[in-house]
C-alpha cells in the first residue's frame, strides 16, 4: 500500500480532527429490519421465549427501540444519554427507523418531537438532566395536546455546580405536567418500560407522552442481565386515527382542524375550557393505570409484605434497598420492600394496601428534595409512619449501611 | 365499581352539578369493556346502558344529535359507514335536532347555539335549546369528555356518548366501540322501547330542521312525520358535502 493511499483513509471534520464514527453499515446491513414481522403487544411484552443477555441499560434500550416500530428519533446529546441515543444511530442505519436526526438543542428537539407526534408518527427522544430541563416548557405541554411520544430520561445533576454524576431530582420536575412517568430499577425494567410505554400512551383513552426514566450511570453505563424476545419481531405501527384528538392531517380537509390550539383566545369560558382540559388530561394519566397492571404487571412490586418495617424506593435505589432487605434477614430483621414502578399515574391505592400493616415506613433517595416521600406522604393515612431518607445526591452511591442504619432506628 | 376515598360511589347524573365537577375517571368510575356499558357510572350491560339512553331520548325535552367532525368529514370507511345508520337513530326519535360539532376551535365573538356545539363552551347550546337529552357520536375523546363534563357541571342534560373507542366516563350513559353496527342497534332499542310502552314526548313529530342549514338541506324533506332525512348520497358520502367549507366566523 503505498503511502499517499494511507493517507486518504484517514478522514477528518473541518476542524481537522480525526473522524472516529462508526464505518458505514453493511449492504445487507437492513435485512433485520426488513424481516420484522408485527405481533400483538401481548405477544412481544408477555409471551414470546425470551433469552437472557448481559448488556448495559443504554443497550436494553436499543434492544427495546428496536422492536418498538419507532417512526422517527431526534434529540440532542448530553451526559449519560449519549450512549444511548448514539445506539439508536446504529438502529437507524440498520433500517429499523424510518427518520433520526440531531435537533439544535432539547428545546428545538421536544418542539420537533410535539410536532411529529402530532402528525401521527411514533416518536422518541431521550435527555439528561440540564437537557431535560431546558426542554421542559415544551415537555409540559405535550400532554395537554395529547402528544403520544417517549422521552427516555437518564437522571443525572442539574443543579450548580455543574456535574454529570447520577441524581434523580428533575423527575420532580416530571411529576406535575400530566404525562406518564416510569422509574426503571434496572436494565431488564428499562427494556420493559419502554415497550409497555409506546403501548399506553397510544392507547386512545389515553394518548399521553410517556417517560421512562433511568438513574444515569447505575443503570445506563453498567451490565446487567435482560432477557429478551426474538429480534424479528416489533410492537404494531402506532394507528394515530384512534386517538383521543385528531392528528393533523396534511392530506384530508380539514387541516384547519388542528391549525391553531382551541384555546389561545380568552374570555371566561376559555377558563372554564382550560379548566375542563387540564382535568381530562389527569383522567386520562388515570386510565394508564389499566394498562399499566396489564402489561407490567402491577404499578408497585411488594417484598415481604407482612413486614412492619417497609423500604419505598423507585429506580435504582430499589436495587440498593434489596440488598438492605437481604442484609436485614441475615441479621433475623424482617423488611418489607415497595418497589414503584409508575411515579404518574402514582399507585396510591396500591400503595395504601401495601403499607397498611406497616408501623415504619423508609424512604431512601438518590436526591437532595426528597420528592418520593412526599409522594408517599400525600398518599397513604398515618402520615407519622413516614421516615424521609436516607438520601444522597450529587452523584453519590447509597451505601447500604446507611439504609440499614434508618431500618434499626438510628436515624 | 371503585370507591371514593371518603367512602361514596360516585354517580354521574344529570347536573348542573357545580363548577368544575371533577373527571368521573379520579373519582373511581372506569371504563366499560366490550359488550358493557357505563350508566350513571356504573358498568352495566350494553343493552342496558342503551335502553336508558333509549328512554332519555325519547322522553326528555329538546332531545338532541351532536355529530362531530368523526361523523361529518368522512374521513374513514369507518367513519362513511356510520352515517346511514345515524340518521335511522335520527328518525327513531320524535322531534329530535341535530346540531353539529364541526371542530373544536373556540367560535368568537360568540357562537350561533341553533347552528352549532362547540366544546369550548357547550353549556351555550345545552341552555340556548333548552336541551335535555343529547347524544355525542364521533366527537374525538378528548373533545367528548370536555364537553361532557362542562355540560354536566352547568346544565341539567341527559348526556349520552356513543364512543367508536373506549367509552366516556363523564357522559350518564356510553357505550364503547361503537360503529355502523351498534349504531343501527341502538335504533332497534329506540324502537323496542317504543313497543314496550314508552311514549315519545314528541310522538307526531319529525326531525326539527336546526344546526346548519346545509345539515338540514342535505336530507331534503326534513322535518316530515316520517323524518324522511336521508339522501341516497349520505351513506356514500357521509354528512361532508357542503360542510367541507367549514365554519367561517373564526376566520382572521
Amino acid at each position: 500500500m503505498s503511502e499517499s493511499a494511507v493517507i486518504e483513509e484517514v478522514k477528518t471534520n473541518p476542524q481537522g480532527d480525526v473522524i472516529t464514527s462508526a464505518p458505514p453499515p453493511k449492504a445487507d446491513a437492513k435485512k433485520g429490519a426488513a424481516s420484522q414481522r408485527v405481533v400483538s403487544p401481548d405477544y412481544l411484552m408477555l409471551q414470546a421465549p425470551r433469552e437472557a443477555v448481559f448488556m448495559t441499560g443504554s443497550e436494553a434500550a436499543k434492544e427495546a427501540i428496536r422492536r418498538a416500530n419507532v417512526d422517527i428519533a431526534i434529540s440532542y446529546p448530553i451526559t449519560p444519554q449519549s450512549e444511548t441515543m448514539q445506539q439508536v444511530g446504529y438502529l437507524y442505519a440498520e433500517g429499523y427507523l424510518k427518520d433520526y436526526y440531531r435537533g439544535e438543542e432539547e428545546y428545538g428537539v421536544m418542539s420537533a418531537i410535539a410536532g411529529a407526534s402530532r402528525a401521527g408518527v411514533r416518536c422518541l427522544t431521550a435527555t439528561a438532566g440540564p437537557g431535560l430541563i431546558r426542554g421542559m416548557e415544551v415537555i409540559a405541554s405535550w400532554p395537554g395536546g395529547r402528544l403520544p411520544s417517549m422521552l427516555l430520561i437518564m437522571c443525572r445533576v442539574i443543579n450548580a455546580p455543574l456535574a454529570i454524576q447520577p441524581d434523580n431530582v428533575e423527575l420532580s420536575y416530571m411529576l406535575n405536567t400530566g404525562g406518564i412517568l416510569f422509574h426503571a430499577e434496572n436494565q431488564q425494567d428499562f427494556y420493559d418500560y419502554i415497550l409497555a410505554g409506546f403501548m399506553i400512551g397510544e392507547k386512545p383513552e389515553v394518548t399521553l407522552p410517556v417517560a421512562v426514566a433511568v438513574d444515569g450511570f447505575f443503570v445506563t453505563h453498567a451490565r446487567g442481565w435482560v432477557s429478551l424476545p426474538s429480534a424479528d419481531i416489533k410492537l404494531p405501527p402506532r394507528d394515530c386515527y384512534h386517538e383521543a384528538v385528531p392528528m393533523m392531517d396534511n392530506e384530508n380537509p380539514p387541516i384547519r382542524i388542528s391549525r391553531d390550539a382551541p384555546i389561545q383566545k380568552s374570555n371566561f369560558i376559555s377558563y372554564h375550557m382550560h379548566a375542563s382540559w387540564q382535568q381530562e388530561v389527569w383522567a386520562a394519566q388515570a386510565r394508564a393505570n389499566k394498562w399499566v397492571k396489564r402489561w407490567m404487571g402491577s404499578p408497585i412490586e411488594v417484598v415481604n409484605p407482612t413486614a412492619k418495617t417497609i423500604i419505598v424506593a423507585s429506580g435504582a435505589m430499589v436495587s440498593q434497598s434489596r440488598e438492605a432487605v437481604r442484609q436485614a434477614s441475615e441479621q433475623g430483621i424482617e423488611v418489607g420492600l415497595v418497589k414503584i414502578k409508575s411515579l404518574r399515574p402514582f399507585p396510591s391505592q396500591e400503595l395504601v394496601e401495601a403499607v397498611d400493616g406497616a408501623d415504619r415506613i423508609i424512604v431512601p433517595e438518590f436526591n437532595y428534595v426528597g420528592w418520593l416521600a412526599k409522594e408517599v406522604r400525600s398518599a397513604i393515612p398515618r402520615t407519622e409512619r413516614v421516615i424521609s431518607g436516607p438520601r444522597v445526591f450529587g452523584g453519590m452511591t447509597m451505601p447500604t449501611e446507611l439504609i440499614m442504619s434508618y431500618v434499626k432506628g438510628r436515624r | 365499581m371503585v370507591m371514593m376515598n371518603r367512602g361514596a360511589v360516585y354517580e354521574v347524573l344529570p347536573g348542573p352539578e357545580g363548577i368544575l365537577p371533577p373527571a368521573a375517571t379520579v373519582m373511581g368510575v372506569c371504563l366499560p369493556e366490550e359488550g358493557e356499558g357505563l350508566l350513571h357510572g356504573r358498568i352495566v350491560s350494553e343493552e342496558e346502558a342503551m335502553r336508558s339512553a333509549a328512554i332519555a331520548m325519547l322522553t326528555r325535552r329538546n332531545p338532541t344529535l351532536f355529530p362531530g367532525p368523526l361523523m361529518l368529514w368522512g374521513w374513514t370507511e369507518h367513519t362513511r359507514d356510520k352515517s346511514a345508520p345515524f340518521f335511522e337513530v335520527a328518525r327513531e326519535i320524535p322531534g329530535v335536532r341535530i346540531i353539529p360539532m364541526p371542530d373544536y376551535r373556540p367560535i368568537y365573538p360568540k357562537i350561533d347555539p341553533e347552528a352549532v356545539i362547540n366544546p369550548c363552551h357547550p353549556n351555550l347550546t345545552i341552555w340556548h335549546n333548552k336541551i335535555e337529552a343529547c347524544v355525542l357520536i364521533g366527537v374525538h375523546c378528548h373533545f367528548a369528555n370536555v364537553t361532557l363534563k362542562i355540560i354536566r357541571g352547568g346544565t341539567n342534560c341527559f348526556t349520552i356518548a356513543l364512543c367508536a373507542e373506549a367509552g366516556h366516563e363523564d357522559a350518564m350513559s356510553s357505550v364503547p366501540n361503537v360503529g355502523a353496527e351498534k349504531i343501527a342497534r341502538f335504533a332497534e332499542i329506540l324502537r323496542l322501547v317504543k313497543k314496550e310502552g314508552v311514549k315519545p314526548l314528541y310522538a307526531g313529530q319529525g326531525i326539527i330542521p336546526s344546526g346548519w342549514a346545509q345539515v338540514a338541506s342535505l336530507g331534503g324533506s326534513a322535518g316530515g312525520q316520517n323524518g324522511a332525512f336521508v339522501d341516497n348520497g349520505l351513506s356514500h358520502h357521509g354528512l361532508s358535502h357542503d360542510l367541507e367549507h367549514g365554519l367561517d366566523e373564526n376566520e382572521e
